[in-house]
């Protein structure tokens, strides 16, 4: 393998191509990272209304979990980009595909974002359902609000516990981000294609682009486990892993 | 340890789909023994003499070819989603001849879809051995695979709308122009944004009716690409009075069927199916056939002249690539 492809000046845009993969890895960071801002919020939002012991709140959260989850996520990168901006009102419409800042870029973050908050509210949920419905009635008869038991008794121990599944999700985001590259933004695999088109060093790009995906994903997983460790509540569960 | 002895077996588990994909179909082969039992030995003293590919479609049964899913007319899917057009029609004669070499009538033909990036990888990989699409013949190119005999000439345009009021290549400063990823055009557009510093916002698209889409719906103003491919992308669009393909060629684009390099047997056969019909003059009918008349699948007539280059490329057959600049001479 030779990967001095690598300092030669790229085709156009003036660097070399090194910079095109390093410009690559930017895009897949930052629409990995506002796409789990975006997913983390909602899903956590609709994780909680997923077990509010109200049917209206609970049923819209139940059809986005099913609609989102259930459609794969290249069909909806397609129907944010092509359709959403076709069935919206005219005007609305054309700011969507010309004024909108970085249109592709904009639309691979909402689409990711809400696409993993499906997965997100799932791991909530199960989280805050695999509390003992004791410690919910023991809250309330003490005179919490059921917002208040939320915050200080159910949610603190929920997240923790789906620490684990949360680093899938959140790995999982990294690596989904490379469908983005179907509406045109030019994140790593995009990049990595794009160099390997211009220089016909197929194998030695991919092996660069998989190093990096393995390193970002290894970063976030050190770091959960980092963070898992930090909020552990000592004698509880998960508490042992050490 | 364990996770290289994973790693090991899941590397073994892929080659052995390779090799599945790559097996013959039962038929054929059962039929093979007996029929080629006693020339066998002397088949096998010849082995050495057979090119890769001849040898490789003797072994398996089947000759794969390449198609497009919208290069039209030059290869595409028709209503019944089968591969059809002008390019099709040449790498049939193609496998035909390659049955008559071999003598093996059986020998099936098989159509494995590309688009302009997976093309030269699936081809060097063994996946098609030959690809009769919209693929220029370029010097660069030639790195890495070999091209049959120039059989359609042509270069690079732009498509706009026509209430873009865009009238050439300097009107598109600033303004967002959708590609087509691995084609010639990606180049010759961006060496030409380079070069005049037109500031361009490009976005990449997989396949041509996608870029088309992108200026359809507005999301770019202008999609540059072979003016042929261009002009049968307005044709067959749901409004073809909409759009209008301008410019002068920023690129020569010879087109040619492609195959794998170093194998001058195969190169040979081909190129001698090519010549074959320039000389014959066969190749004006299937000129007809798809340029001047009407195609699937909505019957529209491109009505698409023969031009003064291809005319000159049939009277000469020649394999020249279109060099580094995007020029034939450079």
């Amino acid at each position: 393998m030779d990967f001095s492809f690598l300092n030669q000046p790229a085709f156009s845009g003036g660097g070399v191509y090194l910079d095109w993969v390093i410009s690559g890895l930017k895009w897949t960071l930052l629409v990995s990272i506002l796409g789990w801002i975006i997913a983390f919020s909602v899903g956590s939002l609709l994780g909680i209304l997923r077990t509010a012991p109200v049917a209206w709140l609970r049923v819209p959260a139940t059809i986005y979990v099913e609609l989102f989850r259930n459609v794969p996520l290249l069909v909806q990168m397609f129907i944010w980009y092509f359709v959403v901006p076709e069935i919206v009102p005219k005007a609305v419409g054309d700011w969507l595909k010309t004024q909108m800042p970085m249109p592709e870029f904009s639309n691979a973050v909402l689409c990711l974002g809400f696409y993993t908050a499906s997965r997100v509210a799932e791991q909530v949920r199960s989280g805050i359902q695999s509390m003992p419905r004791g410690q919910t009635s023991a809250a309330l008869a003490m005179g919490l609000t059921l917002p208040q038991t939320y915050r200080h008794v159910l949610l603190p121990m929920a997240y923790r516990i789906v620490i684990p599944p949360m680093t899938t999700e959140f790995l999982t985001i990294f690596k989904n981000s490379s469908v983005a590259l179907t509406i045109g933004v030019l994140e790593l695999t995009a990049q990595a294609r794009q160099i390997s088109e211009y220089t016909f060093r197929t194998f030695e790009i991919f092996t660069v682009a998989t190093i990096i995906y393995a390193l970002i994903t290894l970063t976030v997983t050190f770091s959960m486990r980092w963070l898992e460790n930090k909020t552990r509540v000592p004698g509880y569960v998960g508490g042992s892993s050490k | 340890m364990t996770k290289k002895r994973s790693l090991l077996l899941a590397l073994i588990f892929a080659s052995g789909l390779v090799a599945c994909g790559e097996k013959p179909a039962p038929a054929p082969k059962a039929a093979e023994p007996a029929k080629s039992a006693a020339p066998a030995p002397e088949a096998k003293a010849e082995a050495p003499a057979i090119t890769d590919t001849l040898k490789k479609i003797a072994d398996t049964g089947v000759i794969k070819i390449g198609h497009r899913d919208a290069s039209i007319p030059f290869s595409y899917l028709d209503g019944d989603q089968k591969p059809v057009g002008y390019g099709v029609d040449i790498c049939l004669k193609i496998a035909d001849a390659v049955k008559a070499k071999l003598n093996k009538p059986d020998i099936k033909v098989e159509f494995v879809p590309v688009t302009s990036q997976t093309r030269i990888p699936i081809l060097t990989g063994g996946n098609i051995d030959v690809e009769c699409g919209s693929t220029t013949n370029s010097v660069k190119r030639q790195e890495q695979v070999s091209f049959a005999p120039t059989y359609f000439v042509t270069g690079t345009k732009i498509i706009v709308k026509k209430s873009s009021g865009i009238k050439g290549y300097d009107d598109l400063k600033g303004k967002t122009v959708v590609f087509t990823t691995g084609t010639t055009n990606e180049r010759a557009m961006k060496a030409y944004n380079d070069e005049k510093k037109l500031d361009i916002n490009f976005i990449p698209s997989k396949d041509h009716a996608e870029s088309f889409l992108a200026v359809e719906t507005g999301r770019a103003v202008a999609f540059p690409m072979d003016d042929i491919l261009l002009y049968s992308l307005k044709a067959s669009a749901k409004n073809p009075d909409d759009y209008v393909v301008i410019g002068d060629f920023l690129s020569d684009d010879p087109y040619a069927p492609m195959i794998r390099k170093g194998d001058p047997e195969f190169k040979k056969l081909v190129d001698g199916v090519l010549g074959d019909l320039y000389k014959s003059g066969e190749i004006n009918k299937l000129y007809a056939k798809w340029f001047e008349s009407k195609i699937p699948p909505k019957g529209i007539n491109l009505n698409f002249p023969m031009s003064a280059g291809l005319k000159e490329a049939i009277k000469n057959p020649n394999d020249t690539g279109v060099g580094d600049c995007g020029k034939m001479k450079c």
